[in-house]
């Protein structure tokens, strides 16, 4: 369904293309001309790099921005931050999240969360974060994030939404802060001045009543005959058994299901609505947490562009490891002070060999481009893919 | 100054490997200290240079619009040569070493940045960062050292085009961007060879940096004047460009001169670094090759912290803003281990490198055998050793020497 709905809209933007393009050309090339005149007033900036000074969240910029406008806490380990995006923030569909660049202590951090807000006059997105223990970005989102400060944003993604046009019946099983996509999600449908015709059971799962994030704002939906709310804390019900739904979802055969939240619940789901012949649709949520290898010494693979991988112990520099190789590595100083080396790590873990200070990279975590690496002091700590065509942005 | 392996005494004589090791493990401490506290008040630090130096030009060229006036031209051109000055030194050099690559920020990282500047940032990271930085002070191998137009140390053998080097320096200074330009493309080696012959590799970069001398002209002597026409500005504010640009010029190249062609700042012969040099003994060559600035905290920054010359030399990828707290550390190692920690306030180094420029300019020894009395038969010396040929040169020059040291012996 959602393809149908992407597709009509494409369809839509091919047929409102040509008389954009065809009336405003001379607006256009004059706009570009001024542009062009601009840029090479500043060079060797562009008069985006200019502009960001004063305007860092208007729209034609190569990358989108936003600036936080508040954080609110939930509960005493969550809060949700409201963020004002940058003018070419192109909207989401309830469910979607967004990939999201933190400086943390000075170091920018990408995570990803799923957008919680409903409408908004104001255009102001949200995300809800719950603060994982030792979770870097996390905890600096709900405990220590300057209100005002500047963060980087990429357009929502994500499959996670309910389907168009809606079913009769829906469940949804969340747990912990797997109710973020889903909040979002009630926000959007009964914002709307006819409540929508479906059925909808919620079981939210929680580790007891204090840390279950939207508690209130969901028993209110539940009082008002909204949703049939079904409130489960370990504390009191013991751990949920999959086992236990159909006893707490009576006609669970007849609902669409959506769950979000961790990745034991959601096998433990997959594998018992796949015994009953029901379709499930899951949101997993990865918290990052690479190894490094064990002991803190041995080294890795690394996987390069084009498709080679070679073996690196703990000791060589992935530099000289690569060239052994027969690998075409950009290089220079080959003692870390030149920066002539460095590339990007799309994935895995290197140590810096002259201190022991570990980086990670994570798909779909870390920046879109990887994280740029120093090869010549680097060392392989697991399992690595680099980029070595592509000098990092 | 002379290579330290041919000194009468060797300044590092003092010190066994074993000192030299030790010395290398107390400096990556004092760098892992500085690792350990990078964050958000770097970040913070380097983000305010960045606002305020684009807002600074931007205000500048704003004001230059109605340099007609007198006064709005001395502004203007004084904001626009501190703005040049903020953008090469605090900001381009620094973040092109990489010192703020921690941040994961791209529009901040040494793989993005351009400079405002005719040599291109790829031209500047390799002779800079990889060439200089790695061959410090040696003799041959360091092109830093006279930029290969210029014999800023006895070891580099005297001909009669140095007679000329205080003017080269003089003009050099003022150009000092296209200088770069040149020495990064190695222009002079690559010109000698011939046409057909030139590397692919030079060529691409030739053309690379003609492109970004257009553009930086381009925007300085034809764009920013001509949008001063509709206030009748268009001289003036060209005359501002080029000002500034000659202030940046002239600035930049002080403070460079300053960073190792001061008296008294050690070389290294090629055959005396070994083939594997250990990091301890990398870093003491970077202590005895370079030399600080004492000032201002505005000086400093101004100078992008190169004032801190030696404490950049030792740790090039660590934020400018820290070489300051750094410092007393560092001193405090060179007293330790007995070495001269060497710096001055800027007349006295400025006056100290252009001294040293002007003496070499002259055959080793000439000044010291030279009185009032031996005057005449001095300069028709000098003038034989200039256009006699290469025989005579040499003859004179080891004479020269040799009555230097009889007459160093004798006081």
């Amino acid at each position: 369904m959602i393809f149908a709905l992407s597709g009509s809209t494409l369809v839509l933007m091919s047929i409102a293309l040509p008389s954009g393009t065809t009336r405003p050309t001379r607006g256009r090339t004059l706009r570009e001309s001024l542009r062009r005149v601009a840029d090479a007033a500043v060079t060797p900036l562009s008069v985006d790099d200019v502009l960001d000074v004063f305007h860092p969240l208007r729209g034609g910029r190569e990358s989108l921005q936003g600036r936080i406008v508040s954080v609110t806490p939930e509960t005493a380990e969550s809060a949700t931050i409201l963020i004002k995006p940058g003018r070419d923030w192109a909207g989401h569909v309830p469910g979607q999240y967004v990939r999201i660049g933190v400086d943390v202590d000075g170091v920018r951090l990408w995570r990803t969360y799923s957008l919680t807000h409903g409408p908004r006059r104001d255009r102001c997105i949200s995300i809800t974060v719950k603060a994982i223990p030792g979770g870097v970005v996390s905890n600096h989102l709900v405990h220590a994030v300057k209100v005002g400060s500047m963060v980087q944003l990429e357009q929502a993604e994500g499959e996670f939404v309910l389907p168009q046009p809606m079913p009769a019946k829906l469940l949804l099983v969340t747990a912990g802060s797997g109710i973020t996509p889903v909040i979002g999600m009630l926000r959007n449908l009964f914002s709307r001045r006819l409540a929508p015709a479906v059925d909808i059971t919620l079981v939210h799962v929680n580790q007891n009543a204090d840390t279950a994030i939207f508690r209130d704002e969901l028993r209110a939906h539940g009082d008002s005959g909204r949703i049939t709310l079904v409130e489960r804390y370990d504390d009191v019900h013991g751990l949920l058994d999959v086992s236990d739904l159909a006893d707490l979802v009576p006609d669970l055969d007849e609902r669409l299901a959506y769950a979000c939240g961790p990745a034991g619940l959601l096998d433990a789901l997959e594998a018992h609505h796949a015994e009953r012949g029901l379709a499930l649709t899951t949101e997993r949520f990865r918290t990052v947490l690479v190894e490094p290898a064990g002991d803190g010494q041995s080294g890795g693979t690394v996987t390069f562009a084009d498709g080679r991988t070679i073996e690196a112990d703990g000791a060589t520099p992935i530099l000289d490891a690569a060239e052994e190789a027969g690998v075409l590595m950009p290089s220079g100083c080959r003692m870390g002070i030149c920066m002539g080396c460095v590339i990007p790590m799309t994935d895995g873990a290197v140590r810096d060999l002259r201190n022991g200070a570990v980086t990670v990279a994570v798909p779909g975590e870390t920046g879109s481009a990887g994280v740029p690496i120093q090869t010549c002091i680097s060392a392989a700590a697991g399992a690595c893919h680099i980029d070595e065509g592509a000098r990092s942005r | 100054m002379t290579a330290i392996t041919k000194k009468p005494v060797n300044p590092t004589a003092h010190l066994t490997p074993e000192d030299i090791e030790q010395l290398g493990i107390e400096l990556d401490a004092i760098r892992q200290d500085v690792l350990d506290t990078r964050g958000e008040k770097d970040a913070a630090y380097i983000h305010r240079v960045v606002n305020v130096q684009r807002r600074l030009e931007l205000a500048s060229r704003a004001v230059l619009l109605g340099s007609a006036l007198p006064p709005l031209w001395v502004l203007g051109t004084v904001g626009l040569s501190v703005a040049k000055i903020l953008e090469n030194m605090e900001i381009g050099h620094n973040v092109m070493h990489g010192q703020w690559d921690w941040m994961r920020d791209p529009k901040i990282h040494s793989t993005t940045w351009e400079w405002d500047n005719a040599s291109t940032a790829d031209g500047w990271k390799h002779a800079h960062n990889e060439i200089h930085h790695t061959y410090t002070n040696i003799v041959g191998k360091d092109n830093d050292l006279g930029y290969g137009i210029m014999r800023v140390d006895e070891d580099q053998r005297w001909h009669p085009m140095y007679l000329a080097q205080p003017l080269w320096n003089f003009i050099n200074a003022c150009f000092f961007e296209y200088g770069i330009a040149a020495y990064d493309l190695e222009l002079g080696r690559n010109l000698r060879i011939p046409k057909e012959k030139r590397s692919a590799e030079f060529k691409a970069n030739l053309s690379k940096t003609l492109k970004k001398i257009r553009k930086q002209a381009t925007k300085d002597y034809v764009v920013n004047p001509g949008l001063a026409i509709p206030f009748g500005a268009f001289l003036p504010t060209l005359a501002a460009n080029f000002t500034a640009n000659l202030v940046r010029n002239i600035w930049s190249h002080s403070v460079i001169m300053c960073g190792h062609f001061p008296e008294g700042v050690e070389t290294f012969e090629k055959k005396s670094i070994p083939e594997r040099e250990t990091r301890g003994e990398w870093y003491l060559r970077q202590m005895l090759g370079s030399a600080n600035i004492s000032g201002s905290k505005a000086m400093h920054i101004m100078s992008g912290n190169l004032s801190h010359q030696i404490e950049h030399h030792l740790f090039p990828d660590l934020p400018s803003n820290r070489y300051a707290e750094v410092a007393p550390k560092v001193q405090a190692l060179f007293e330790k281990y007995d070495l001269n920690y060497h710096s001055a306030p800027l007349p006295q180094q400025v006056y100290s490198a252009w001294h040293k420029v002007v003496r070499l300019s002259l055959p080793n020894g000439w000044l010291e055998t030279t009185n009032a009395k031996n005057l005449p038969e001095q300069a028709k010396l000098l003038w034989a050793m200039t256009t006699k040929g290469p025989k005579i040169r040499r003859a004179a020059a080891a004479r020269l020497q040799q009555q230097a040291r009889k007459q160093a012996r004798a006081a």
